[in-house]
């Protein structure tokens, strides 16, 4: 009789456990099946269709080679083509810190009625199609019709037409001010962080407006600085229509490149390894990124 | 001369006046505190002296020379701030270096002095420390250190121990203390905490919705309270009407069943205001009942209904017997115990 009570409540207890296990999994199933359903497989196939053989008669062949490996990674084409990735990614990136970090902190500034206004109009444009804003853009420059270079070769300003088409640098400054509401959010977030009173007690201490924002401010949002950065480079390596509006066909990037192999040459396989090729660098890069500045602000601000 | 004056200064934000009149005279190396509850004007007033607000009216001096005109960051002030506001980027010696560097101090006496400072408050070997790594005492120690490495001709403290436990608390209390009188520097706290600006300042100016109530001692200001807000805000009181006999020679004060001889040229109703701790239970005085009673360990606290409202009573424990729950007593003082307010009092 007393065994029988003691093993009585003992008993249910393993199947609760074991459903309480079983519990998150069955939760996150619905989300899980998505995620590996429209993530994981096609990625993986992705990764498979590098491996492919492709001829201009025979189409796409199901063998693992690896000649398209050996295509992307030793030819020089296809090395300018990461190579302007890359370098216009950096650019990109340092471009909006320079104009985004101080945009946030006048932001953030700000009296109460204009703070929100011009929030609006920092973060609105991320409500406009990146095509529509990047076609703006060559409204204004595009040859000599576009509007500024009208303006600046009719007031005498300008010879020929600013040159912003088909340049690295029209995609840069494009880019930028696509990408800056990214970093001006990741420094408007660590500026909500920081304690006003630690700004007046520098100033106490003896501190200039200068030196206040150099060896107070700045170090503060750094982490700030360098995730939006992150984001920022993350984002226009990856980019595609501001690029391929911009660059076109002439100028290509990682993204535009594998583009133009899967839907114009129709060499899937070699499309497969770019764009397989651009997403491992990038998240190489990113990780890296992410680990250094975890290391080094780990003591500070953990 | 004294040192640091305020010269009825005053400061408006839109329509509400948040500090109004407010003038004193703080004497080098005196140690005073601005008292009152939240809103009371006090944190602004340190505000208006550090410089990150500007007054609207009156004059801030500082050995004769007026502060408002110059910068905050020029006025020479150490600041302990509620939050600490330590550098959350720099070590412990790189927050207290930081107001030397400004002053372009060389290095090796600046490194001197550091150490000097972190060792003035308990924290030597700490100097390597990031403040996120320290507890709340010891950033609270960074932030003192700090204020006075500069050596300040004021040091102003707000709140600076209201985010510690009590116990912390009351250590940092003695320290920092023990730290003002051994520099000797000007200080002055705003506290809403009574034991704590009664326990450390010289002065207190009592404030209350903008205005000052009272400056004097902590003495004073708990003995002969200048205003009903004054001697509720320090410490528990009670409050009694009182009425004046005219009919017998001397007049007599009269609250309930207790009185005493009227003090010359007193007229009309008035409000006898007497400490808990100074009321003893006696065969005669004021016809009270014990409500409640509460054990504090070296004291009783009696809650009592009298017959002139609710009174409390602080009866030492000193192991003589108690009265009881429901025991009808009688309340007495000494005349030289309460203080009188009201409507025809002779202040």
């Amino acid at each position: 009789m007393s065994a029988a009570i003691d093993t009585t409540p003992a008993s249910p207890a393993p199947t609760a456990d074991t459903r309480d296990a079983r519990a998150p999994w069955a939760l996150t199933a619905p989300a899980l099946m998505l995620f590996v359903g429209v993530l994981v497989i096609p990625l993986a196939m992705t990764v498979m269709l590098s491996f492919h053989d492709w001829g201009q008669y025979k189409g796409i062949e199901p063998v693992f080679i690896l000649k398209n490996w050996r295509e992307v990674l030793t030819d020089s084409y296809f090395l300018e083509m990461f190579g302007r990735t890359f370098r216009i990614a950096l650019y990109v990136t340092v471009l909006t810190a320079l104009f985004g970090a101080p945009e946030a902190y006048i932001l953030n500034r700000m009296k109460s009625p204009w703070r929100g206004i011009f929030l609006l109009v920092i973060l609105g444009p991320l409500l406009i199609s990146v095509v529509a804003r990047t076609l703006g853009w060559a409204l204004l420059f595009g040859g000599n019709s576009g509007l500024v270079n009208k303006a600046l070769t009719s007031l005498g300003l300008i010879s020929a037409p600013l040159p912003f088409m088909f340049t690295e640098t029209g995609m840069v400054v494009a880019l930028a001010h696509v990408l800056m509401p990214y970093m001006v959010l990741a420094v408007w977030a660590a500026l909500q962080r920081l304690d006003p009173q630690i700004e007046n007690a520098a100033v106490a201490l003896g501190a200039g407006p200068f030196t206040v924002l150099r060896r107070i401010v700045l170090p503060q949002v750094m982490p700030g600085i360098l995730s939006g950065a992150i984001i920022v480079f993350a984002l226009a390596a990856s980019a595609f229509a501001t690029p391929a509006i911009i660059g076109g066909r002439r100028l290509k990037v990682a993204a535009t490149l594998a583009y133009d192999e899967f839907l114009n040459t129709l060499n899937w396989p070699l499309g497969a390894a770019v764009a397989v090729l651009l997403l491992v660098a990038l998240v190489l890069i990113v990780v890296g990124a992410s680990r250094l500045v975890e290391r080094r602000y780990a003591q500070v601000f953990g | 001369m004294s040192f640091l004056e305020l010269d009825h200064v005053g400061k408006q934000f839109g329509p509400n006046t948040v500090v109004d009149d407010f003038s004193l005279a703080v004497g080098k190396g005196e140690f005073v505190s601005f008292l009152g509850p939240s809103g009371c004007g006090k944190t602004t007033t340190l505000q208006m002296i550090a410089g990150f607000l500007d007054p609207s009216r009156g004059a801030i001096r500082l050995e004769g020379r007026d502060l408002t005109t110059v910068q905050p960051a020029k006025r020479g002030l150490g600041i302990v701030f509620q939050s600490y506001a330590l550098f959350p980027h720099m070590t412990a010696a790189e927050n207290v270096a930081f107001g030397l560097e400004m002053r372009r101090v060389p290095r090796a006496e600046r490194a001197e002095r550091v150490r000097g400072a972190l060792g003035m408050v308990g924290l030597a070997g700490y100097e390597e420390r990031y403040p996120r790594r320290m507890s709340g005492g010891q950033q609270q120690r960074v932030a003192l250190a700090r204020a006075l490495v500069i050596k300040p001709s004021v040091l102003l403290l707000d709140e600076p121990l209201s985010n510690l436990d009590a116990k912390l608390r009351e250590e940092m209390q003695i320290e920092l203390r023990q730290i003002q009188r051994n520099l000797g520097t000007t200080t002055i706290l705003v506290t809403h905490d009574q034991n704590e600006a009664m326990s450390l300042s010289d002065r207190i100016v009592v404030m209350s919705q903008g205005r000052v109530e009272q400056i004097g001692t902590p003495q004073e200001t708990y003995e002969r309270p200048a205003s009903a807000f004054v001697s509720q805000f320090l410490g528990k009181t009670n409050d009694f009407a009182a009425t004046i006999d005219k009919t017998c020679a001397p007049a007599r004060l009269v609250a309930g069943s207790w009185s005493a001889v009227a003090p010359v040229g007193l007229a009309g109703p008035v409000t006898v205001s007497i400490r808990p701790e100074r009321i003893s239970f006696g065969d005669a005085g004021l016809a009270a009942k014990i409500v409640t009673r509460i054990f504090q360990g070296n004291h009783w606290l009696f809650q009592c209904e009298s017959e002139c409202g609710p009174a409390i009573v602080i009866r030492q424990n000193d192991g003589k017997p108690q009265p009881v729950e429901g025991e009808a007593v009688r309340l007495a003082w000494r005349p030289e115990d309460m203080s009188l307010r009201g409507v025809g009092a002779a202040a």
